[in-house]
């Protein structure tokens, strides 16, 4: 088993240097920041000067290494646009960002997998047709589409609720949060529906078939023979074996979102992390998209990590396979 | 190949039971034939610019034009008649997500079935490669790919094919791993076939039918991914007008009130994912020997 952790954590750190490498070459081949940062009548020794503040002078590998040297001190160094430590930019846009996917990711399962039991439990039914229906609609309708819809119906026709950025924020922990205020959470609604839909259509069907499967076996048929009630046997049995593919996807779900959130915070204007890299990807802000895609293939290297190294603990034939 | 056709009457019939399936074909081949005619039944040439009239810019629905027909969706902020601006559209998308599917297919299958007969170092590159690639969001990936690939149909599709072959090749993986456990394929082994035989003519074509079904829904998906890019204007060059382009152009316009630069393409993208998905859902559930009670 300890063989397996250590193998599992090796991986990771190699994964972690080769999509740096990617990461880094990859942005830095594109575009000419200079052209952006640098005003087209200055004088060569400003040229000179903002191309040795940001050590553009240098080769790419020295840079690179530089770069890599900054990193392991926490230090993702300057916006070139807003010319702050990128760290503080991607940490100041955070909260509003986790706010959004919380309240996505949690509505879509709280209401996702109740109507999902139900369509796998009765699955002839109109109404489990309906909800299926629905999900498929979820499913395909791209999310940049409904945000539309939701603009044009809630906020441009009906004028019910706000369609641009976060509203007024109230400090909790010394963090800006928008959930803590009524007007904060009528900004926070439409972009969280927004986002949730997807989640939403995708734990329906997971639960359905989960469902559909679970009502076939054998346990089911015993706690039936035993005189179990129907509601006993969703609520105790069905639940139970449904729960942990549905937490795995949780889980999971809650690290994609994070990355998701691009479409959604663009087009509601939400000053999240994901408005951010689309915003650094249309300026040339090199250093921002470094750091936010490292730090995304960070988020999912974690993630994936953890997941293995439970699986592993839950069964450990896993770990015996995999050291072999 | 008269015993090919057995089975596909079969499937035919099983796919004729469900009433939805059938009008979301019809749906599909209406969109495809009327895209590939789009050139002869459009009233404009979209591309043309020299028939575009800035007296006829963002006129409403049933506005009838300089051109002296009837704007049956109105027009754009070119002065572009919409009708034909979205025929155009399904053509382009229905183009790019069969690109974009039909790649990542032989990409992916061609991985996954040569990690799992293989084995070895090359499975667990492979997959490790496919398992981590997975655990990201496409978009994201796709995003990434066109902001460092730069604009254009080619590299529009690489970043798409990039995106999407890892779930053709988890998916090619799973049914392969099962399928070379059987006796077939042991006895084709076991003859002087060559590897390159055995894999792609015995191997392959029994992990086809998972595939296909993965293959109706990325079609869809790089549809929507394309869309979506080209919404958040990194998508398609502005000479390709896809639907997303279409959709994003009239965002500015929707806040004003002219719904229908934007609603419209929107429409006729919903209409052509929807039917894509729910033709593939009923394929999905054909295949699942889980479901055959």
């Amino acid at each position: 088993m300890s063989g397996y952790v250590i193998q599992r954590c090796l991986q990771a750190i190699v994964v972690m240097f080769v999509m740096s490498v990617i990461v880094f070459v990859g942005v830095y081949a594109i575009g000419n920041p200079m052209e952006v940062l640098i005003p087209l009548d200055a004088t060569q020794d400003v040229r000179e000067f903002i191309i040795a503040r940001f050590g553009l002078d240098r080769p790419l590998w020295e840079q690179y290494l530089v770069f890599l040297g900054n990193v392991a001190q926490g230090d993702f160094g300057r916006s070139f646009v807003y010319s702050t430590p990128v760290l503080d930019l991607i940490l100041s846009r955070l909260p509003a960002t986790l706010e959004l996917t919380l309240a996505a990711v949690l509505g879509a399962t709280l209401i996702g997998v109740p109507l999902g039991i139900w369509a796998g439990y009765k699955p002839d039914a109109v109404s489990s047709q309906t909800i299926m229906g629905l999900s498929i609609l979820g499913f395909s309708v791209p999310t940049f589409w409904v945000g539309l819809i939701l603009i044009l119906t809630f906020a441009v026709s009906l004028g019910w609720l706000p369609a641009q950025g976060r509203g007024p924020t109230v400090e909790v922990f010394g963090i800006q949060w928008s959930i803590f205020s009524i007007e904060g959470l009528s900004h926070l609604l439409l972009p969280a529906v927004n986002l949730a839909l997807f989640k939403l259509a995708m734990m329906i069907r997971l639960a359905r078939a989960g469902t559909r499967e679970v009502m076939l076996t054998d346990t089911i048929k015993f706690a039936r023979a035993a005189g179990l009630s129907e509601r006993e046997i969703v609520r105790h049995h069905v639940l139970k074996l449904i729960a942990v593919p549905i937490v795995t996807v949780f889980g999971l779900e809650l690290g994609s979102t994070l990355a998701f959130a691009v479409v959604t915070e663009t087009i509601f204007s939400w000053p999240g992390v994901g408005k951010l890299i689309i915003d650094s990807i249309t300026t040339l802000d090199r250093s921002v998209m470094v750091a936010y895609l490292i730090l995304v293939a960070l988020l999912f290297v974690t993630i994936n990590l953890v997941i293995d190294l439970t699986y592993a603990a839950l069964d450990p034939r896993i770990a015996r396979r995999g050291t072999k | 190949m008269s015993g090919a056709r057995a089975p596909l009457a079969r499937f035919w019939a099983d796919f004729r039971e469900s009433k939805v399936a059938v009008v979301a074909l019809s749906v599909v081949v209406a969109l495809v034939l009327l895209a590939i005619l789009a050139p002869l039944i459009a009233p404009q040439d979209p591309y043309d610019l020299a028939g575009l009239s800035l007296l006829d810019a963002r006129r409403p629905p049933g506005h009838v034009g300089t051109g002296g027909y009837v704007h049956w969706l109105g027009t754009d902020a070119q002065g572009r008649d919409l009708l034909s601006a979205i025929l155009y559209g399904v053509q382009i998308s229905i183009q790019i997500g069969l690109m974009a599917g039909g790649l990542a297919l032989t990409v992916g299958a061609t991985l996954g079935v040569m990690a799992a007969y293989a084995g070895g170092v090359v499975e667990t590159l492979i997959m490790r490669i496919v398992d981590l690639q997975l655990s990201f969001p496409a978009i994201l990936l796709a995003l990434v790919l066109v902001a460092l690939l730069g604009q254009g149909k080619g590299q529009l599709v690489t970043a798409l094919v990039a995106a999407q072959y890892a779930y053709f090749a988890r998916t090619a993986y799973g049914a392969a791993t099962a399928e070379r456990r059987k006796d077939y394929i042991e006895a084709a082994t076991a003859t002087p076939l060559s590897r390159g035989r055995v894999v792609f003519r015995h191997l392959l074509p029994n992990c086809m039918p998972p595939l296909i079904v993965v293959a109706t829904v990325q079609i869809a998906n790089s549809i929507a991914l394309e869309a979506t890019l080209s919404f958040l204007g990194l998508g398609l060059p502005v000479t390709e007008p896809s639907l997303g382009m279409l959709i994003s152009n009239g965002f500015v316009y929707m806040k004003s009130g002219r719904y229908w630069i934007s609603v419209y393409p929107g429409i006729a993208l919903i209409i052509l994912i929807v039917a894509i998905n729910l033709v593939g859902d009923q394929i999905r559930d054909q295949f699942n020997p889980r479901l055959r009670r």
